[in-house]
């Protein structure tokens, strides 16, 4: 069953006479545990499409569909159905963590919404404790501020909150690559073993081909706001159609060679 | 050397602070009990001499630090009260309630103090409360300003979005997440407030919009000295307010020096 349609999806930002054009007609099907990578360089318009599909943003024009219903964030019950089965993982945990909070709270945040319903555990604290352990971080953790964890444990603590209320799609906005070389791939795995695990349908953003090689088995190249190219991971990056996507793999194979 | 002006600023606050507490329970004199030595300079009897009543400065000093205190704290607690969810609603909110809120902020930052402490007095009769109440509103358009501007700087942190994709509702958001991160910038505001309330509050009593005449505050006791037949008693009430002033701006410094480095890990 596809859990995302997003079809013919456009956003522009700014007033009509000077305007950007984020995302350009995207038409995308996501089915269920699928782990597909958005690839595309800065300003491709990649964020703007996980924030649509996380229900912060709307599309100027076109219509996502989530889970086959039209998903309009002013309305609470498919806004509920949303926030109850989707979380997010941000770019960099020194912003996505709030400075003031201890950790116990950050996880526990999500299982506090009104929003959030059905698969939400009873008890709280234990749940906290359980997806601490699940991210491999020590269960009094909780009592500590965020900034007295390195950046490879303030992505896990994200990924706690995300994980916290049950969720069955994760979005990752470059999940690693704010965090330091060395933990990359420590936190990429853990995701990698987490999706697995709990069965998650995984929408990653990311600029770095070798991840989206390393986690996703679905790839979706944008550029400049278009989808040039979607499909299964081995045949986009090897037998790639589409002139940018090629350009794309022989960046990065200079990075890596 | 920063060290040092905080230290003082500290002293300073500290010395209104105690003098207003002790008056509550002793004074030389009563602050109000009139004599026949008037004018009289500093003595064993009368540390700070008397004014043209014959009332002991010393008494009326000690006492007119609660008026300044009370003012201070009323009138900041007015404007914060008001001025900071207007702020985060401004911040927050619609573009449409932001834009509402900052022009009706612009028409009362445009009104002075004056002329509210004018238009209250002459509505309710000159009192403290009226002076208070004037310097409150004037200055709720400050801290409407400081609280849209430091919650659009929260607004646009990542852990905002995460609060809002984990189901929180923006009222808890703002609850939660903005109000304690915007906290430190607030209470530099409120020490910076503080000081100007004092200095606004001893500008109306000498222009006779504040305290009754029974009421010993330093303002006051500004208007009613005499420069010439005795000079000490305008200078003494004159430097109170001075030093108070720079107390508590000293402080506020003090608070802001402490928590810059902080602002910037956050950004």
């Amino acid at each position: 069953m596809s859990v995302y349609t997003i079809d013919h999806v456009s956003r522009r930002f700014g007033s009509r006479r000077r305007s950007t054009q984020a995302l350009n007609d995207v038409t995308l099907s996501v089915k269920e545990h699928e782990r597909w990578g958005i690839v595309g360089e800065s300003g491709s318009g990649k964020t703007t499409l996980l924030k649509i599909l996380a229900g912060l943003d709307s599309p100027s024009e076109g219509k996502v569909l989530f889970m086959g219903k039209c998903l309009d964030i002013r309305d609470r019950a498919t806004l509920g159905d949303l926030r109850s089965s989707v979380q997010m993982v941000f770019q960099d945990p020194r912003s996505s963590l709030d400075p003031r909070m201890r950790v116990g709270d950050i996880i526990s945040e999500p299982l506090r919404s009104p929003l959030v319903k059905g698969k939400v555990p009873a008890d709280a604290d234990a749940r906290v404790a359980e997806v601490l352990d699940a991210v491999g971080l020590p269960a009094d953790s909780q009592r500590l501020f965020a900034h007295e964890f390195s950046g490879g444990q303030r992505q896990r603590i994200a990924l706690a909150r995300a994980l916290a209320p049950n969720p069955s799609i994760l979005l990752a906005d470059e999940p690693v690559s704010a965090l330091d070389v060395s933990v990359r791939a420590h936190v990429l795995n853990l995701i990698d073993d987490l999706v697995d695990s709990m069965g998650l349908t995984l929408i990653m953003v990311t600029h770095d081909l070798a991840v989206v090689r390393h986690t996703c088995d679905h790839v979706g190249v944008l550029y400049q706001g278009t989808l040039v190219e979607a499909g299964p991971t081995a045949e986009v990056l090897n037998n790639p159609r589409e002139e940018y996507t090629r350009t794309l793999l022989a960046s990065t194979r200079l990075g890596h060679a | 050397m920063k060290r040092f002006t905080v230290l003082f600023g500290l002293v300073l606050a500290g010395i209104v602070a105690l003098s207003a507490l002790v008056s509550l329970v002793w004074t030389p004199y009563n602050p109000n009990l009139v004599s026949s030595s008037r004018y009289s300079p500093p003595s064993w009897t009368h540390i700070l001499g008397t004014d043209r009543l014959g009332m002991d400065t010393f008494s009326r000093i000690m006492t007119g630090a609660q008026t300044t205190l009370v003012v201070g704290i009323l009138a900041v607690a007015i404007a914060a009260l008001i001025g900071v969810p207007l702020g985060i609603i401004a911040g927050m909110g619609r573009k449409v309630a932001g834009e509402l809120i900052g022009r009706a902020s612009d028409v009362l930052f445009a009104l002075p103090t004056l002329l509210l402490a004018v238009l209250l007095a002459a509505a309710k009769g000159a009192s403290v409360t009226t002076a208070t109440v004037a310097i409150g509103i004037a200055t709720i358009p400050v801290f409407q300003r400081m609280a849209r501007a430091a919650t659009l700087t929260i607004m646009s942190q990542d852990y905002v979005l995460a609060a809002e994709v984990s189901g929180t509702p923006r009222s808890m958001i703002a609850l939660r997440h903005v109000l304690p991160n915007i906290a430190p910038l607030l209470g530099v505001q409120a020490a910076a407030s503080f000081s100007m309330a004092i200095l606004a509050e001893a500008g109306l009593s000498y222009l006779g919009l504040s305290a009754s005449p029974t009421t010993p505050t330093w303002g006051r006791m500004l208007r009613d000295a005499n420069l010439f037949a005795a000079p000490l008693q305008a200078i003494i009430p004159g430097a109170a307010i001075a030093l108070a002033v720079l107390g508590f701006n000293l402080l506020g410094d003090g608070v802001r020096d402490y928590l810059d480095p902080r602002l910037q890990e956050v950004r």
